[in-house]
């Protein structure tokens, strides 16, 4: 039980040490919400598959106050994207902007679904066409039908 | 003839991942090449009331080598850097990348001191600035004061000889 409490009080008089959170006070609510926006929005560089926001690298960390320090200096949300942007490319950006570099990565997948519905719509187009009987092949038909009625006939 | 058209897009994906494979996702390229090396203002390491400015080497070719003694492929890098240090072509910088004083000293001592001078970024400011995101990288001037190179990781014997050193002379021989 003393082992419990011990453990215990451990835990909660600890939780500070751990729970290490970024405390930003900002301007005003506007400033909050356009540092929330950039620091999901900015690609962190060194875990490239992670936000600014989400990352726990020391250089999130740092382009994070930075962004902080920025938007306080009131600068605007464009002129922050620039500021990364001129240091470290459109690569920060998970949204890249559409020049002719980009073109591919944005037009891409249009172009393929453009392609696919294409072929789609051929094959279908190919399935649909039934192509009308010929004469002699409809007289066949027929002669098969009056035979297999004439058979039926005599059956009974 | 049915099989030619997966046979075909097969192939297409084959040669694409094969392409995939020969690039590096983690190297980013950088937006400064080709435009004038950010200005800074940093202590020296081993001589802190004297400042560093990238101004100091105006109309000269210069490498900057940004370092920290808590970087690991530093110490693989260190004595490729301290090859071309040896070959006596440009000047060498050190950026000692968010790295304590005393750190950087100890570890210049215990390998060696290949620079002409090192800045110390403390906070990293100047490393943001250069578009730093990774130790080491290392950024080859020249006499414009534009950065002509960046090369980013470890910089390996291959590289420096293929790359690096052969660009450090055509730098050389350009008038100022």
């Amino acid at each position: 039980m003393k082992y419990l409490i011990s453990l215990l009080l451990f835990f909660t008089l600890s939780a500070p040490v751990y729970a290490a959170i970024e405390v930003h006070e900002f301007n005003d609510a506007a400033t909050e919400a356009d540092y929330k926006d950039l620091i999901e929005e900015l690609r962190c560089l060194v875990c490239q598959n992670q936000n600014l926001a989400g990352s726990d690298a020391d250089l999130a960390k740092d382009l994070r106050q930075q962004t902080y320090e920025l938007l306080q200096q009131g600068k605007s949300r464009a002129e922050v994207v620039d500021y990364m942007v001129t240091r470290y490319g459109d690569f920060v950006l998970y949204r890249p902007p559409v020049k002719s570099s980009t073109l591919l990565l944005w037009a891409g997948p249009f172009a393929l679904l453009f392609i696919v519905l294409i072929i789609v719509m051929l094959k279908v187009k190919k399935t649909r066409t039934v192509e009308a009987p010929e004469q002699k092949n409809l007289d066949q038909a027929k002669s098969l039908l009056s035979d297999d009625q004439d058979n039926s006939g005599a059956a009974k | 003839m049915r099989f030619l058209l997966p046979l075909g897009i097969f192939g297409v994906l084959v040669i694409l991942l094969a392409l995939g494979l020969t690039l590096d996702p983690k190297k980013v390229p950088s937006p400064l090449i080709g435009k004038v090396a950010p200005a800074f203002t940093l202590p020296q390491l081993h001589n802190p009331s004297a400042n560093f400015s990238p101004e100091h080497f105006k109309g000269k070719v210069w490498v900057l080598n940004v370092w920290a003694s808590w970087c690991v492929s530093c110490r693989a890098e260190h004595k490729v850097i301290t090859r071309l240090a040896n070959m006596k072509l440009v000047d060498i910088v050190g950026l000692d990348y968010k790295d304590e004083p005393a750190d950087g000293k100890r570890w210049l001592q215990q390998f060696g001191n290949p620079y002409t001078l090192s800045a110390v970024d403390l906070e990293g400011k100047a490393g943001i600035d250069w578009g730093v995101y990774g130790v080491p990288e290392t950024f080859i001037m020249g006499k414009d004061g534009l950065i002509k190179h960046k090369h980013i990781g470890p910089v390996d014997d291959k590289a420096l000889d293929e790359e690096i050193v052969p660009l450090l002379k055509t730098l050389l021989q350009e008038p100022s």
